[in-house]
């Protein structure tokens, strides 16, 4: 395993050292919160972040698989295309956000925004998520183990969330949708890949009730 | 955009690090807020029949001593004066109505920023790493203190309008975000006696939680209030003579990231601004929730 130590040298040299690496395991040490640490990665290398790190991490990320073992600060995994980004600690606001691809993983609580606008990428969190999570979702999966705060999944389209906890207010055209065994198996399937212990029989599935993917004068009140 | 920081010691032995954290946290926010940057530090108490008051003349030159020694004719009173850089605290048993009358006429160009018991607080425009030299932040040991760094996105670039802002004894509020019902909410607090020295509206939140502590609001019940009283985008940070306190709006876009262990509780714009404290191996760290007042100490 090669060491990339951030208190010796800055993100930008370090990520270019990455971005250099076909393969291979790293440690990038003294994170210290620093910004865009491993972000724009595109080779199927290990990373393994020890502490904790501040804005963009992981972003844009494509085949590699990070692993953060601290916290991360606003938009960590954004734009994610493949790969997986483990965090160990908790998240801030925009985790995964945007992403197409990929898995994220938080072992701690996301806060508000989790998988705005996500576009095919697979997020589990094992604790809670906050307000305004899977906004404008279009397709992909958002798990929540703990809770989900206010307006989940407002104007989603066709990402589909599972939550296990409590849910605050649902977001406009979201609504709660059956569990089919189906739904049952892919949430199986996607915990089990993701390490996180929790039992698919306790959670419930919602998704876009599909009224405002047009203009309907009769649903104007909706808009 | 602006960066704000604050650090609160539970464990009193630690107060002697207090200015070299504060400064290194300061200098983690530059990049949020080149424009200004200023401390809140709440050290020294002063006896309960006497007042300190942290006072800023804009030319560095300003002649303290002709002050002090004018003070001490008029109110034969002792003035305990410590200058630093384009600041002075003083600190004296006159009453403080005396003395803001007195220095309103004969030293009109001194601004009073804070006064209290514990409380003093130094500002200035420029760069936050050329303020914690400036204003040789090491030397300061103390409970608690807040610090902020300013990108000014709606009033000029001064002395004045950077924060912190203190609009009641020992009390003090640093804000990142914006406000926008403060031209209101300032005609109104006027119109119960609270006074503003500038058009910020950081410096209308600040007067807002003095108007609730009047009222016999506690710390927490007065940010509680304002979450409702309050339009616009903030994260407070917020200290009182034994407190410290933390508020984010409902919508929580402004960031915010809090760190705490045995020892300390710290909180900051972000989390670089924590990561060289001594002991963050072992804190708990987390995003503070929306709408959410944290505090510690008493209000």
């Amino acid at each position: 395993m090669k060491i990339f130590d951030l208190a010796q040298d800055s993100v930008r040299t370090r990520n270019q050292g990455l971005h250099d690496s076909p393969e291979g395991k790293w440690l990038v040490s003294h994170p210290d919160g620093r910004h865009c640490i491993a972000a724009g990665l595109d080779a199927a290398v290990d990373v393994d972040i020890e502490g904790h790190v501040g804005y963009y991490c992981a972003g844009m990320n494509k085949h590699a698989s990070i692993t953060i073992s601290g916290s991360a600060g606003p938009g960590v995994a954004e734009n994610m295309m493949s790969g997986t980004v483990r965090v160990k600690g908790n998240v801030s606001h925009c985790a995964g956000a945007s992403g197409h691809g990929g898995l994220l993983i938080v072992e701690g609580d996301a806060s508000a925004r989790c998988g705005i606008s996500m576009k095919g990428t697979d997020i589990v969190v094992a604790g809670s998520v906050g307000h305004m999570s899977a906004f404008m979702a279009q397709t992909g999966r958002l798990v929540v183990c703990g809770d989900a705060g206010d307006f989940l999944g407002d104007s989603i389209y066709e990402a589909i969330i599972y939550v296990a906890g409590e849910v605050g207010e649902l977001g406009a055209d979201c609504v709660e949708k059956e569990m089919t065994a189906e739904h049952r198996q892919s949430l199986t399937d996607l915990l089990s890949a993701s390490g996180v212990d929790a039992n698919p029989d306790n959670f419930r599935r919602y998704g876009s009730a599909r009224k405002l993917y047009n203009f309907n004068i009769d649903h104007a009140s909706d808009y | 955009m602006c960066g704000i920081v604050g650090i609160y010691y539970k464990n009193k032995d630690l107060s002697k690090d207090l200015g070299t954290m504060l400064g290194s946290m300061l200098v983690q926010m530059s990049e949020r807020g080149p424009d200004s940057a200023g401390v809140a530090v709440y050290r020294n108490p002063v006896g309960p029949s006497s007042t300190k008051l942290s006072l800023y003349a804009s030319e560095d030159d300003f002649d303290w001593n002709r002050v002090r020694l004018q003070l001490v004719a008029e109110f034969n009173a002792e003035f305990e004066t410590e200058v630093r850089a384009s600041h002075a605290v003083v600190s004296t048993t006159t009453p403080l109505r005396q003395l803001r009358a007195w220095l309103a006429v004969n030293c009109p160009e001194l601004r009073i920023m804070s006064a209290g018991s514990t409380i003093e607080i130094y500002k200035e425009a420029g760069a936050p790493r050329d303020f914690v030299k400036r204003f040789k932040l090491q030397d300061f040991q103390g409970s608690h203190a807040l610090g902020h760094t300013r990108m000014a996105t709606e009033s000029a670039i001064t002395t004045q309008h950077s924060h912190p802002f203190s609009t009641g004894l020992d009390l003090c509020l640093v804000h990142n975000g914006s406000l926008s019902n403060h031209n209101r909410l300032r005609e109104q607090l006027q119109a119960e006696g609270i006074e503003f020295q500038t058009d910020n509206d950081s410096e209308v939140a600040a007067g807002y939680l003095m108007w609730q502590l009047h009222q016999g609001a506690t710390l927490e019940q007065a940010l509680t209030s304002a979450i409702s009283d309050l339009d616009g985008f903030y994260t407070f940070a917020v200290g009182t003579r034994d407190g410290f306190a933390v508020l984010r709006d409902p919508i929580a876009c402004k960031p915010a990231v809090m760190a705490e262990n045995d020892d300390w509780v710290a909180m900051a714009s972000e989390f670089r601004a924590i990561a060289q404290l001594p002991g963050v191996e072992q804190a708990t760290v987390w995003e503070p929730a929306p709408a959410t007042v944290y505090s510690w100490g008493k209000g």
